[in-house]
């Protein structure tokens, strides 16, 4: 996972990168410093009580104090006072968390087996990286294409699952420019590990204009798009550089080779092979692999898929 | 022993057998061959085949847990697949949880203890209790051939669709682990009628030695949950096998709702794994601080609490699932409140220290680690039980190792330390003190390197079941992984001198830690009957006698 990181800069949590992030912050301070009393104190009298009361010859107490009501009423009220106030830490938290603000930017988020896509209203769709403004808040709406995945930036403290057949949402308002990685934390298979996607953090103006040129054309030639695409889509998870079988075959020397398919059929490894094999992936498979490849139709543009086969026929 | 507690005391079982009559022969010498181990219906011997066969699948998960944190040793591909490696944690935690820890406890120590410490000579249900054993391998078996058969990538929670779509055998394995709830269900069946209806004269509620109501509180957890996760698992493989539409939104199904109904039952599961370790504990801690347990009926009571509180949390482990806000606000408030009862344990076990007179033997050592381990596991369930902090940890390695100090910090460390305290009553024979701290000073400083860091990794963001993982986590993880290695040797050692022991360890005597429940009052191992003569009790199970009155 070369090239993704999270910052940390304390001990126990990232580096804080949003709003929200104060407020979890706040709530882990809390529930730091009771555990830590709390912990001392219980441990602090064991080893007390283990030193002061072992045994010196024969087994005979020294106390046979059986109940205390008293001290039972107050070591059960005061844990009551704390464990209540800590849910309600936790809950303040929670709930500014769920309530996204008007006027929010609404960012689409698509996740399959294994990688992320981001639509914005302009209707352009940006595989594998989120870029989002700064100062601003962002609202992003989440559906799956397969199994339950779930979206999770560390620095940003928001996690959700995107669950199949309905939308989850998730808010933030990120607080500076900068680059951090967002992860799927609810496991989908083979790939779940590589789910990964970069969130960059834009200033308002470069932002504006980077979404501008979204839909816009490329300037870079299609086999260097391609193998932009082959990395922010999550091909990788599956598909190696390096001749070694992943989930799926490898990419080395793909363009023109031919490969035998689980009903016998000899298949040359064509334009039209390549483009089918992205939007209808479980019409040919090669033998010795499962069909579990997601489908991309509706995920990449035809353009895309020119980029795509372009790199495609570059891997030697 | 001066102030006796039970009319049944070693002193009035020694003397007996000293003057000349021959002892009724052990449990273990009645009766020899395969064949009477096969078809007995002793709950000893059958708790000790539950021991047996629970020990083989804790090895077995424990080599899962080998190949997962060597795979960890370095990020991306180490030793395995990534195929391997999900299979690998799929089956550490179903072969832990379904094969060991749950059956551990219960199935185990309960059955060879429960009736001796009521005073009664079986369980209510013998035959029943062996069809639960044969119930119990039939399930495992089952579930071998699953994992021979392919394995399972589902991880333990069996989250559908991924679950009815993968190609592994998981129906399989869901099936085996409807199987073992029904053993699960039988053995709690049998122990409540056996604490109602058999328990000796004199012998009420309120004598009952605190693992009893531990073991009955546990039982009310099996019997009313297990049955839900049964005919979760079966409508998975219904839809699995003929594509009924309950779960995956493909056929119209809730994907929400499975999780709905595995918590159901796996959340009080965790409460059939926790409850018989305090009890344990309780037992323990009275008889090496050789001291009255401080509030018997808070902890009997909070026991209850605990098992009836502990079905009403499930949705604490869906707070980003997409469950309503409403929802998940409710169950953190509940959640915040079950951790009562559980605080209120540690401070009667502290205050039963207090005053006593403390032997640090092998099983008091286990117990003190317990309430180290136990304490930190109890605290980080605060921080994942508050709404705002949880959305942070849900999934990652705080979550690992939260759960791994509850479950194995707590329930292992109390299983460990009731084996070594009741070794000697089981086998009749004596252990090797000094290896036994050695072992567990090897555990408890194995444990922590290997699960305190993933607290660290999980609050900087490190997602759980990842096969690969950003490079920044490499020295943590590495450090996890050196941490297994120094556990793993505690274990092996233990085993070691605990099979020794079979056959070189010294003779037991019938009460070797100066204990006052009912069990100590018998010989070790004890016979049959377990009694020479009908046990009648006068007075609860922990009158130990202090300086002032001595």
């Amino acid at each position: 996972m070369k090239g993704h990181r999270i910052d940390v800069d304390s001990f126990w949590l990232p580096h804080a990168g949003s709003t929200i992030a104060k407020d979890v912050d706040f709530g882990w301070n809390a529930v730091l410093g009771v555990s830590t009393v709390f912990f001392v104190l219980v441990v602090g009298a064991m080893l007390y009580f283990v030193w002061r009361f072992r045994r010196r010859g024969s087994a005979v107490a020294e106390s046979e104090v059986d109940h205390n009501t008293t001290l039972e009423v107050v070591w059960t009220a005061i844990p009551i006072v704390i464990v209540l106030s800590l849910f309600g830490i936790g809950f303040k938290g929670f709930m500014r968390a769920a309530v996204p603000p008007a006027g929010a930017l609404e960012i689409m988020v698509t996740a399959q087996k294994w990688s992320w896509a981001f639509t914005y209203p302009t209707g352009d769709t940006s595989p594998g990286e989120l870029r989002v403004p700064k100062g601003k808040p962002v609202k992003l709406v989440m559906s799956s294409r397969d199994v339950v995945h779930s979206l999770f930036i560390p620095e940003f403290r928001i996690k959700q699952d995107v669950v199949p057949g309905t939308y989850t949402t998730l808010w933030f308002e990120a607080t500076e420019a900068g680059e951090t990685m967002l992860l799927c934390t609810q496991y989908c298979g083979t790939g779940h590990s590589d789910m990964l996607a970069r969130v960059v953090v834009m200033e308002p103006a470069a932002f504006q204009s980077w979404l501008d040129g979204l839909g816009g054309d490329s300037k870079l030639p299609p086999e260097k798009a391609g193998e932009a695409l082959y990395t922010k889509l999550g091909c990788l998870a599956c598909h190696s550089l390096d001749g070694s079988p992943r989930v799926g075959p490898t990419f080395k020397g793909i363009f023109g080779r031919s490969q035998t398919m689980n009903d016998g059929a000899i298949v040359k490894a064509d334009e039209a092979y390549l483009k089918e094999s992205i939007v209808a992936p479980t019409s040919k498979i090669v033998k010795g692999f499962q069909p579990v490849m997601p489908v991309f139709k509706g995920v990449v543009t035809d353009k895309q898929i020119d980029q795509l086969v372009s790199y495609l026929k570059t891997v030697k | 022993m001066s102030a006796t507690a039970l009319s049944h005391t070693a002193e009035s079982g020694h003397p007996e057998r000293a003057g000349g009559t021959p002892a009724a022969a052990s449990f273990l010498t009645d009766g020899r061959g395969l064949r009477s181990w096969l078809l007995t219906l002793d709950h000893k011997r059958i708790g000790l085949m539950y021991l047996a066969s629970t020990t083989v699948a804790f090895a077995l998960g424990g080599i899962f847990a080998v190949i997962v944190r060597l795979e960890h040793l370095s990020s991306g591909p180490t030793i395995v697949t990534a195929k391997t490696y999900n299979q690998a944690f799929t089956l550490h935690g179903a072969v832990m949880i379904f094969l060991f820890i749950i059956p551990s406890i219960p199935a185990a120590l309960g059955n060879f203890l429960l009736p001796i410490m009521v005073g009664a000579k079986d369980v209510a249900f013998p035959k029943l209790n062996l069809a639960s054993l044969y119930i119990f391998w039939i399930g495992t078996v089952i579930a071998l051939a699953s994992i021979v058969g392919g394995g399972v990538d589902t991880g333990w929670t069996f989250y559908v669709p991924y679950s009815t779509g993968t190609t592994t055998t998981v129906s399989l394995m869901t099936f085996a682990v409807f199987v073992l709830g029904f053993s699960s269900i039988l053995t709690g069946l049998n122990f409540i009628v056996t604490m109602h209806k058999l328990r000796a004269p004199g012998m009420t509620f309120f004598r009952l030695p605190l693992l009893a109501w531990a073991l009955y509180a546990t039982s009310i957890v099996q019997i009313l949950a297990t049955p839900v996760l049964g005919i979760t698992l079966l409508l998975l493989i219904a839809e699995r096998a003929f594509g009924l539409g309950i779960f995956d939104p493909k056929l119209g199904g809730d994907p929400v709702l499975f999780q709905h109904f595995f918590w159901f039952y796996s959340h009080p599961a965790v409460y059939i794994m926790i409850l018989p370790g305090m009890g344990i504990v309780s037992e323990v801690i009275a008889v090496h601080a050789a001291r009255r347990i401080f509030g018997y009926r808070a902890i009997a009571f909070s026991s209850v609490a605990i098992a009836l509180l502990g079905f009403l949390v499930w949705g604490h482990h869906m707070f980003v699932s997409g469950q309503s806000e409403l929802s998940s606000v409710i169950f953190s408030f509940l959640t915040f409140l079950v951790a009562i009862p559980s605080g209120i344990k540690v401070f009667n076990w502290l205050a039963t220290l207090y005053g006593g007179s403390i032997a640090l033997t092998t099983p008091m050592l286990l117990v003190l680690s317990f309430l180290v381990l136990f304490s930190i596991g109890g605290l980080t369930g605060l921080f994942l039980g508050m709404l705002s902090v949880n959305v942070h940890l849900h999934d990652t390695y705080f979550v690992v190792a939260h759960f791994h100090y509850v479950m194995m910090g707590g329930t292992v460390m109390a299983f460990l330390a009731g084996l070594h305290h009741w070794w000697p009553k089981m086998t009749g024979r004596m252990y090797s003190e000094k290896w036994g701290r050695i072992a567990v000073g090897l555990i408890f400083l194995g444990f922590n390197m290997t699960f305190f860091t993933q607290f660290i990794m999980g609050a900087r963001g490190m997602p759980r079941r990842y096969f690969n993982y950003p490079e920044q986590f490499r020295p943590l993880h590495a450090f996890s992984t050196f941490g297994s290695w120094v556990l793993g040797v505690g274990f092996i050692i233990m085993l070691v001198y605990l099979l020794v022991s079979l056959k070189r360890g010294a003779k037991a005597p019938d009460n070797p830690w100066g204990g006052r429940s009912l069990e100590w009052t018998t010989t070790s191992p004890p016979p049959t009957e377990n009694f020479a003569e009908q046990p009648v009790v006068t007075g609860t199970p922990y009158e130990y006698p202090a300086r002032s009155r001595a």
